[in-house]
């Protein structure tokens, strides 16, 4: 709740109106009906109707019916400026939050939650905390404004009506808790159902291959049957709480009607009076019922505060250094680095390294093996537990991540593309680039080709289904070339493409890599053969490095992994 | 929704029963006010205490009552809306089994699951309403009207004129806010694709520092989702005070118009009372209608979504009977036959302007193995595709053991051709359901020997229970390269005349790549195994390899041939294997 009240922050005095404004209108529409009860009271008979009253009575009436119209307009407007002005400010800091956030964290959460955290959950924090809370006042409001009312009346009826109420809320709740197993049996078949449904219709493919339909089918049969009994009942049975309340309630209508009867004849109520309570008889339940729903709601939506919240207080990474690195020529010290993802399991120990200006570095070695965590240290995406790093002398951990990684060119293995066009993809790092500035980049990435056969070149707005994986890649590329940085990291950023443009984006790159220290991952060995030094890492370790015909004649772990590709040849 | 209506055939007399049982329940509903009134102007009137005890009992059994024909009606929608969305979902599956690869490729996987799973339970949710609703309310409303012309005529006037007024209010509200609801649903989805993006592209972001604008974009699509999501509640906002407002004026000019007329003596107390009880029933009645045209208009566009799907023509047709003049028999691998044949074939993807491969001609002889080799986007793949027949050639013929691809029956030829697509896809179930998918007859021997000619073995025996080790969904628990291997075996426990190979050794490291084509080298003669691969020593062992480039053959011959006389594959081969090692 205090962390709620820090976002209501600004907004407080629209909640305090939002919650004024509530009282008035549930108060005025409560008293709308006493009035028309009144009303009905002036015209009592033939011969018997006081007209003048009547007209003061209903000009009062318009007079409150315009006001209330009024105030529940605004109250909605204010409603809806308060939720949607939050949620806008939650998601703005959100974001903010989110370029902050080390990746370490955003690593583990997964994508999906992050995302549904940042818009479900937001949402159902407003909708639910805020609108839920007023609901919540609301309805005690009405409640008890309705029993003073109804006290005023008749203490007898008000009674009955209180002691009676609660038997159609527990009507509702007895086939509620009934059905809740029926639920579940049900989301339980449902949820296989749509588990079978996403195989065999994602592997479609696979399923037609192989000639699977028919057994598919009868899988599918078989599930649809059971979902139908059961969505069946559930259906069934769930609906039955209307009926039932509604029946409940008329039986309550009833006896208010009685007694009430009863009392207008003993002289203690009028007919207009009668006419209020059966009003407020009918109305009665709605507040309960609307209390119950908002406090699940309320529960529910305090659950998703908390998981917008757990994003948003996550510590960020540390400050950013004021220093800057400058005019970086590409020498770089390792020195001791240790790191781990997870603390039990040490992946990088005593990790030491000395790369002069415009070397070639090539990381091989097999999966897990620490090469793709050697970047995210590099990058600083991740920092090192112990170690030093240095770049020309200076420790990155003293300069400004900034300025850190725009010395990095980088393209990694999964490649990332923007909705936007493809002019907007390629100056991702240089917005302000010329279109010719954009096109020559695009063609010493060999990507100019297939973007000139886009329906509208450079003004296609593309996404990640819209391109192939190497015409992506091909991207990244060029988005790089544009860039120039002092210094590479590439990460298998060749492994769908294939090798003849492989070839031709090598030469492109012996270019740009010329005079510029890089850093190249990838399982081919065909590619990184022309490094300066080859480093082989196993479970963390450099356990080989040197020249590829060193490596090769020293018959070690990478000659292994080299003759395996081409022993092809020897068959 | 009328496409759908035939699934609810069955179901015609739930359909027809649960709006009667309901329609006697509003009546019913109807009568409480009236009796009330009955109460009042006699009861009450005359100081009966008998009559008003009776009167009591009534409204009793009218609740009781009530209560029995709205379970009924419940009972009878419940059967009628979830046995036609059943039997909707299973006509949907069996459909989308129907359909090829073209259609599939047109729709997207992942629209179809959509369909099956969300869609069809909103037309269930919409029927279920209809039935039970749909004719509820507008019966309140306009018995309302009816009920209160037997009352008093000049009051019913009142009613005549406000429901249309009400109506009008609600449909122009309506017809101005649903439109906008979809505009905000498409900013919204403007920001969670801005959210993803700034996840999924986190280090490109941060690599080229691109935080602040990033920021700055979303700030921009948050505020504009901000500003319409104001822009509809302003208008939204109306809908309620206002047909409050109305009504209650309404109710004023009631109170006006029956006080004359009691005042005359043309009605009771208890009369005017039993109207004001009317108006009140009939308003909520109209906001309720209200919300389930919404409900019903969102069925109906998912109604519309699924019959689009069942509508679509599978988009292959196969003979319903053998051609039974044809000599190919390709139980036997017949070899007085070509095992493939393509005869000047071309093929364009739906909706691509050029063909994907061009003027294909090529021969493949039973047991020969043949590699197929090319950049991406050259059509190696899409070549490949067309001899399960997964596509339907544009031009040119296609014989599989000397038969046209398309003489053979459903599923005839998927058990001559066995493929191994790109992407390795496993199921869930057991290890061994997964090698049965192609030969539910397989015996665990089979499977075995499969496994071990895939290099999988291994990873079977690994693991708790061998064969009967659960795959998790979407073969979640397995590495790319064992997901491979076991996709490579599932290919050959089906015992395939011809093998597929869609670069499928991809993922894994060069021995394992290396001991599996050296197996299927040992395998004898009688398959015929098509290898497609980006890289040469993939296939440089192959009798005869075809280099794709541009969708067309550019050279077809031995390795040695083709390093000889293949400029493009001489190309390829030097790009992996630079100046002369090894």
């Amino acid at each position: 709740m205090k962390k709620l009240l820090r976002f209501i922050g600004r907004y407080k005095g629209l909640f305090i109106l939002s919650l004024i404004l509530n009282i008035i209108t549930v108060l005025i529409q409560l008293y709308i009906p006493i009035l028309f009860g009144k009303g009905i009271d002036l015209i009592a008979g033939k011969g018997n109707v006081d007209f003048g009253g009547l007209h003061q009575k209903i000009i009062l009436i318009l007079i409150l019916l315009s006001a209330s119209g009024i105030f529940t307009w605004v109250l909605g407007i204010v409603n809806n400026r308060m939720t949607y002005g939050i949620v806008k400010q939650i998601r703005a800091a959100a974001i903010r939050k989110l370029q902050k956030l080390p990746l370490s964290f955003l690593d583990r959460m997964g994508v999906g939650d992050l995302v549904s955290r940042i818009i479900t959950d937001t949402d159902q924090v407003s909708d639910g905390l805020l609108l839920g809370f007023t609901q919540l006042f609301a309805g005690v409001v009405t409640i008890l404004a309705t029993i003073y009312f109804m006290l005023r009346l008749s203490p007898w009826i008000t009674l009955l009506v209180v002691c009676l109420t609660p038997i159609s809320f527990f009507v509702s709740k007895f086939i509620a808790s009934g059905t809740y197993k029926m639920f579940k049996l049900q989301s339980e078949i449902r949820g296989q159902q749509t588990a079978l449904t996403e195989e065999m219709v994602g592997g479609a493919r696979v399923v037609h291959a192989f000639g699977y339909e028919n057994r598919a089918e009868e899988r599918f049969s078989e599930i649809n049957e059971r979902l139908k009994n059961a969505s069946t009942r559930a259906v069934f049975y769930s609906s039955l709480t209307n009926p039932s309340t509604r029946a409940v309630n008329g039986v309550i209508y009833a006896c208010v009607a009685l007694t009430g009867a009863f009392m207008i004849l003993k002289g203690h109520l009028s007919i207009g009076g009668l006419s209020i309570l059966l009003a407020y008889a009918n109305q009665y339940m709605k507040p309960f019922t609307d209390i119950s729903s908002v406090v699940t709601e309320l529960q529910n939506a305090l659950s998703c505060a908390d998981r917008v919240f757990e994003v948003l207080e996550e510590p960020a990474e540390s400050e950013e250094k004021p220093q800057h690195l400058t005019g970086v020529r590409g020498a770089m010290d390792i020195e001791d680095v240790y790191f781990s993802y997870v603390k039990e399991k040490p992946l990088i120990e005593n990790f030491s390294l000395r790369v002069n200006e415009g070397t070639r570095v090539a990381v091989v070695g097999p999966t897990g093996c620490g090469k793709t965590t050697f970047i995210n240290l590099l990058m600083r995406f991740y920092d090192v537990d112990k170690g030093r790093i240095f770049i020309d002398g200076t420790d990155i951990y003293e300069v400004s991540r900034r300025s850190l990684r725009e010395s990095f060119g980088m393209v990694l293995q999964e490649t990332w593309i923007k909705n936007a066009t493809v002019r907007e993809n390629i100056a991702f790092g240089r917005p302000d680039a010329t279109d010719e500035e954009i096109i020559k980049a695009a063609k010493e990435a060999h990507a100019y080709s297939f973007i000139r056969r886009l329906p509208e070149g450079l003004d296609t707005v593309i996404d990640d289904s819209s391109l192939s994986q190497g015409q992506k890649q091909l991207l990244c590329i060029s988005r790089v070339m544009l860039t120039k940085p002092p210094m590479l990291i590439l990460d298998e950023a060749t492994s769908s493409i294939d090798t003849r443009t492989e070839l031709k984006i090598q030469n492109a790159f012996e270019k740009i890599m010329d005079g510029r220290t890089t850093f190249i991952v990838a399982h081919r060995l065909s590619t990184i053969r022309s490094a300066d030094i080859i480093l082989v890492m196993k479970d963390g370790h450099i356990i080989e490095q040197g020249k590829h015909e060193e490596l090769l004649k020293k018959g070690g772990f990478y000659s292994e992994l080299y003759y395996s590709q081409f022993a092809g040849v020897e068959i | 929704m009328k496409y759908l209506l035939r699934y609810l055939k069955p179901y015609t007399k739930e359909s027809i029963l649960a709006p009667a049982f309901k329609l006697v329940e509003a009546l019913l509903d109807l009568l409480v006010p009236v009796i009330i009134a009955d109460i009042i102007n006699n009861g009450i009137r005359n100081g009966d205490r008998q009559y008003i005890v009776i009167r009591f009992v009534f409204l009793i059994v009218l609740a009781v009552i009530g209560l029995g024909f709205s379970v009924t009606a419940q009972y009878f929608a419940a059967r009628a809306s979830v046995g036609f969305a059943s039997s909707v979902r299973e006509n949907l599956f069996k459909h989308i089994q129907k359909l090829s690869f073209e259609k599939l490729d047109e729709i997207g996987t992942e629209t179809l699951i959509t369909r099956v799973t969300g869609d069809v339970l909103q037309v269930q949710n919409g029927v279920n309403m209809v039935l039970r609703l749909l004719l509820r309310s507008p019966f309140i409303v306009f018995g309302s009207m009816i009920v209160a012309f037997t009352i008093d005529v000049k009051a019913a006037v009142i009613f005549a004129v406000s429901i249309p007024v009400l109506t009008a209010v609600i449909y122009v509200i309506m017809a101005f806010t649903i439109p906008m609801y979809k505009k905000v649903q498409e900013h919204l989805d403007g920001v969670l694709l801005t959210t993803r993006e700034n996840i999924t592209g986190v280090r490109v972001i941060r690599a080229f520092c691109k935080e602040a604008e990033e920021v700055a974009e979303f700030d921009k699509k948050n505020d504009a989702l901000t500003k319409m999501n104001l822009f509809v509640g302003r208008i939204s906002a109306v809908m309620n005070p206002a047909t409050y407002v109305l009504i209650n004026i309404a109710i004023c000019i009631l109170f006006m118009v029956s006080g004359r007329s009691v005042n005359e003596g043309k009605i009771g107390q208890g009369d005017l009372l039993a109207l004001y009880n009317l108006m009140a029933q009939m308003i909520v009645e109209l906001v309720k209608l209200a919300n389930l045209i919404i409900t019903i208009n969102k069925a109906l566009a998912c109604a519309d979504r699924v019959s689009a799907v069942l509508r679509t023509e599978p988009g292959m047709e196969y003979p319903d009977f053998d051609e039974n003049g044809n000599t190919g028999n390709p139980e036997n691998g017949d070899l007085r036959h070509t095992a493939v044949t393509f005869k000047n074939v071309s093929f364009a993807y739906h909706g691509a302007k050029d063909n994907a491969v061009e003027g294909i001609r090529f021969e493949i002889n039973p047991g020969e193995t043949i590699g197929i080799i090319g950049g991406t986007g050259s059509g190696k793949s899409t070549l490949v595709n067309l001899i399960p027949r997964f596509y339907d050639a544009s031009e040119g013929t296609i014989t599989v053991f000397g038969r046209d691809v398309k003489s053979y029956k459903r599923g005839e030829l998927n058990r001559i051709v066995g493929v191994v697509p790109q992407k390795a896809v496993l199921f869930a179930g057991s290890i061994r359901d997964n090698m049965k998918f192609g030969n539910e007859n397989a015996t665990d021997e089979e499977i075995y020997r499969a496994l071990e000619l895939a290099q999988a073995r291994e990873i079977v025996e690994k693991k708790e229970g061998a064969l009967d080790y659960m795959v998790e969904q979407g073969g979640k628990n397995f590495s790319g390269g064992q997901k491979q291997r076991l996709t490579i075996a599932r290919a050959l426990v089906a015992n395939p005349k011809i093998l597929i190979l869609d670069d499928s050794s991809s993922a894994l490291d060069y021995a394992t790549d290396l001991n599996l084509r050296r197996a299927l080298n040992s395998l004898d003669g009688k398959i015929t195994t098509v290898i497609v691969s980006q890289r040469t020593a993939g296939i440089q062992s192959a009798d005869r390899i075809l280099v794709m480039d541009d969708g067309e053959i550019v050279g077809c011959g031995t390795h040695e041939e083709l390093l000889e006389n293949c400029e493009i594959y001489a190309e390829i081969h030097a790009s992996q294997r630079k100046e002369g090692t090894a």
